[in-house]
């Protein structure tokens, strides 16, 4: 058992549960807004406003976000904890690991809540 | 003399069955155990082991009875297995058994929910007259392999403490004789280390490798034997080789006897089924030095097959697909990659290949080694400290000939038998016998040769050399001039080996030098045998001469002893005297 | 044909290199394992680990032409075929990922740690019966594909995954055999193995990349193996 380790769900069976629903979401969208695009003909800012206001939209982008967040974080600590690591950075990985964790943290951060700002902010 | 020193209650070389189950049994019990083994422990040559472990535990006959696998062994040995240690295998057998199956290896099943078990060659039911028995405890054709694996686990939990890739050189012992540990080097780095303990076992398995042919692993390389000759302690009954009868022509990788025991036959190369000739009732499950025998019989006179007639086959066809993959995956792998044959659609090409070393160390059941006074003659006497199990000891319960599937139950019950009498014994308290600088620096001497060598012939040449002298003047048959050939040429080996060279002197994992250390123990292992073998004047089990083809019981019934000092032959008493049954008096020997 | 092979020993070499050998096999179609005993009577300094000889104890794994494998049940024509004509030589290389002790000899150390974590061993407080547990042969034929692992690391060795983190993801061999005792109706410790295993890196560093089931040597599949774990820590977690 590997203890002092943190991801984003306590345990190494969330964050693989996390990673597969957020991906399914991602899918389900991405396939749910590229039907829209096909079958909605000509689109214009008004009709593209409306669907973007009506509240289950709004759900929906708002999972949209948070999913592509927990998705990136759980896949890119993965990735850092793979490379970053005293295999390749000695004594410094730590140090290294650490901050390119925080980089990717901070921008997931200001991410979501533009996103969320976006979806909701009602502009 | 200043070598690092390392103290244990127990130590234990060697780490195959036998060893792990020594060396499980004292730790259990909390004294401080080692285990030097000069390979990883699961990579010893237990893991080979295929058919299975034969024991009575009355799981395919509700009623079988440990006394008709006692009779069998008796009668396998050719009345020269010592009769109070075949009934002590025998009798505990089942319940070393059911310890196997607790510790967690995966027994194949019957519908019961039981542990399957196949026949093998040489069983019987009711001391001969009831028939085949079904004896061998069996996990599919991988029984080796499950047992070494669960006795290695069962280590791990219990806090052995494992010297793997490390090499036992030589015994250190006292002025007195008295047995102190050994010198050891670790493989890894080299440096060579003095390991002290009360109790020495020896756990080393056999010497196959003196053969050019053979089914053995490349390590079988008798260090035990070597170690044992070279302190002039003797060995037992070491003319008796048992050949496999089916190891693959020209690999000599070995196929289970449980082939047969699942219904497997042998043809000659006119398809004939040749064993219902030589052995009317038991056939191909006669037991293993009467199969091999006719087998080499059959190639004498011109019934061989392939361009040189040199080998026969092994009909597993008929049983078909199914049973063969589900009873013997593994022979079938084996089949294909050594003989590029599938043995679903064609017989396997196979010949007698050496396989077991019958003889060793002579030791009691509890596994105390043991000497006479006189040399080759005399007295027995226990060697204080020292203790030999599995395939390296003589208990003895093969005799002459040993019976498929009794090797594993050999290695578990012995193991475990001498593991308790060294626990109980360290209870009581036991000497540490101290040696001086000087014993220890006599046992480095051999070491120390091949570290400073200078010239001389090479290794693999010489051990070439060797390997085709015992192939051509000590193989299935024997005769008294081309056996004293041998002896000649065996003692100008003994003298070039002596000059031998080893040319990489480096420190960090030099296989060169633990192959060239080798080659002293395959050296003395071979001179043994070859002295034993022309001296033993009569056809017994596994040792068959056609200068005297009759068992001479009058002579002959009867232990050998070879001295490594005088380098003579003596003979010892066969135990005829079971605690708990009557005496299993010698017959003429038929299957 | 020519055989190179990696050579390095720390006592006198500052780094490894290859070096080239000329083998005769007069033509015939060896296994690799002969070649390098065919090499070892020419230098005797080469160093690598064997003992079976047969594919069962698992002591010469190594990386031939590219591909992780035993030595001993590898042919040359199936490793590298056109090498007996000459048309390319045989490459053999330590098991990668591990650190080299001399040769084609790695240290298993971290790899054997990972399998002494899986607490390979039955568990089992029940007092055991007069006689053998019983186990149905359906309950048994569970094992099959699980026991007949050799520990000969062909497999983590050519696990991405370990090659990272060989101290924190256990690597397919060793959960190869948690799941061997997981599955087996004799053992009780079912809870206490799941929950050792319930971290970012000991199982779930398995990226389903499967190199582990396309060089085992005894054809096993510790993917799969893993997959059930994963099954088993779902059903237990949700």
């Amino acid at each position: 058992m590997v203890t002092s380790v943190t991801s984003l769900g306590r345990n190494g069976l969330y964050d693989w549960l996390i990673q597969r629903v957020s991906a399914v979401i991602i899918g389900v969208y991405l396939i749910g807004m590229l039907g829209y695009l096909i079958t909605a003909g000509d689109l214009d800012y008004g009709t593209w406003k409306a669907l973007m206001s009506c509240v289950a939209m709004q759900i929906a982008n708002t999972l949209l976000v948070l999913s592509v967040a927990a998705h990136t974080w759980i896949g890119l600590w993965g990735v850092t904890t793979d490379y970053l690591t005293g295999l390749t950075f000695g004594k410094a990985a730590t140090g290294v690991r650490l901050v390119a964790q925080m980089v990717i943290a901070l921008l997931l951060v200001i991410y979501v809540l533009w996103g969320l700002v976006m979806i909701w902010g009602g502009a | 003399m200043s070598i690092r020193t390392i103290t244990f209650d127990a130590i234990v070389v060697g780490g195959g069955g036998a060893g792990m189950r020594a060396s499980l049994q004292m730790a259990q019990s909390g004294f401080k155990t080692a285990l030097i083994s000069k390979v990883f422990p699961t990579r010893s040559h237990t893991v080979s082991a295929q058919g299975g472990i034969t024991c009575a535990i009355a799981s395919a006959d509700p009623n079988d009875d440990w006394r008709w696998h006692m009779y069998d062994t008796v009668k396998g040995s050719d009345y020269i297995g010592d009769q109070d240690a075949i009934e002590y295998m025998c009798n505990v057998g089942p319940e070393a058994v059911f310890e196997l199956d607790h510790m967690g290896l995966p027994f194949s099943r019957t519908e019961e929910g039981r542990i399957y078990q196949r026949p093998f060659g040489g069983q019987s039911k009711n001391f001969g007259e009831g028939g085949q028995a079904a004896r061998t405890c069996a996990a599919a054709d991988r029984t080796g392999h499950a047992l070494l694996h669960t006795l290695y686990q069962q280590n791990l939990k219990n806090g052995t403490q494992f010297y793997n890739e490390w090499y036992a050189a030589d015994l250190v012992k006292d002025d007195d004789g008295n047995v102190c540990g050994v010198i050891a080097i670790d493989i890894e780095s080299g440096e060579t280390v003095f390991f002290k303990a009360k109790a020495t076992v020896f756990a080393t398995g056999g010497s196959g490798r003196i053969y050019a042919s053979t089914t053995n692993a490349l390590i079988n390389t008798g260090d035990g034997v070597g170690m044992a000759l070279r302190a002039g302690l003797p060995v037992q009954d070491i003319e008796m080789w048992q050949f496999h009868p089916t190891g693959i022509a020209g690999a000599g990788v070995l196929v289970t006897e449980g082939c047969r025991g699942e219904g497997g036959y042998l043809i000659n190369k006119d398809g004939e089924r040749f064993m219902e000739r030589y052995a009317p009732n038991a056939k191909d499950l006669a037991s293993r030095d009467v199969v091999a025998r006719s087998m080499m019989m059959e190639i004498l006179d011109g019934r061989g097959a392939g361009p040189d007639g040199d080998h026969v086959f092994l009909k597993l066809d008929h049983l078909g697909e199914e049973v063969l993959h589900s009873r013997l995956p593994g022979i079938c792998e084996l089949a294909i990659t050594f003989a590029q044959t599938d043995p679903v659609k064609e017989p396997i090409p196979v010949v007698p290949t050496c396989h077991y070393m019958m003889g060793g160390i002579p030791t009691n059941v509890h596994g105390q080694a043991i000497k006479l006074s006189g040399g080759h003659e005399g007295e027995d006497q226990f060697v204080n400290g020292l203790f030999a199990v599995g395939e390296v000891a003589c208990v003895s319960v093969h005799g002459a000939n040993r019976l498929g599937g009794n090797s594993l139950l050999d290695l578990v019950v012995f193991g475990r038998a001498a593991g308790l009498f060294i626990e109980d014994q360290l209870r009581q308290g036991m000497t540490q016998y101290e040696p001086t600088d000087a014993n220890i620096d006599q046992a480095l001497a051999r070491v120390r040769r091949w570290d400073e060598s200078t010239g001389g012939e090479s290794v693999p040449a010489l051990r070439k050399e060797l390997q085709s002298v015992m192939q051509n003047h000590f193989g299935v048959f024997r005769k008294g001039d081309l056996m004293a050939e041998g002896v000649a040429k065996l003692a100008d080996l003994r003298e070039r080996i002596a000059k031998a060279h080893l040319e990489d002197k480096s420190k960090p994992f030099n296989t060169a030098r633990i192959e060239a250390l080798e080659l002293d123990n395959l050296l003395e292992v071979a001179e043994a045998t070859a002295i034993a073998a022309e001296g033993r004047t009569e056809s017994r089990g596994a040792h068959s001469r056609y200068d005297y083809p009759d068992r001479d019981d009058e002579n002959w019934l009867c232990h050998s002893i070879f001295d490594p000092k005088a380098k003579k032959l003596g003979k010892r008493d066969v135990n005829f005297k079971p605690k708990t049954v009557d005496t299993f008096q010698p017959k003429a020997r038929t299957y | 044909m020519k055989v190179s092979i990696y050579r390095y020993n720390p006592e006198t070499d500052r780094e490894p290199s290859m070096k080239e050998y000329e083998v005769d096999t007069q033509g015939k179609d060896l296994m690799v394992l002969d070649i390098l005993a065919l090499v070892k009577e020419q230098d005797q300094s080469l160093a690598y680990r064997r003992s079976c000889r047969e594919g069962v104890c698992g002591s010469d794994g190594m990386n031939m032409n590219g591909k992780n494998g035993l030595a001993c049940i590898t042919p040359l024509s199936q490793v590298a075929p056109g090498v007996l004509e000459g048309k390319k030589p045989l490459i053999l290389r330590p098991l990668p990922g591990l650190p080299v002790i001399r040769d084609l000899v790695v240290d298993m150390g971290m790899f054997y740690n990972q399998y002494e974590k899986v607490q390979p061993y039955l568990q089992n407080n029940t007092p055991a019966p007069a006689i053998e547990r019983l186990q149905t042969p359906e309950d048994r034929a569970k094992l099959d594909g699980l026991y007949e692992c050799i520990l000969c690391a062909c497999c983590s060795t050519s696990c991405p995954s370990f090659w990272w983190n060989p101290d924190k993801f256990l690597g397919p061999a060793a959960l190869l055999q948690s799941y061997r005792f997981l599955a087996d109706s004799r053992d009780e410790a079912t809870e206490e193995r799941l929950s050792r295993l319930d971290d970012p890196f000991s199982l779930f560093r398995c990226h389903g990349i499967m190199n582990c089931v396309s060089v085992c040597p005894k054809g096993l599949n510790p993917t799969r193996a893993i997959g059930h774990i994963r099954s088993m820590l779902l059903e237990r977690g949700i």
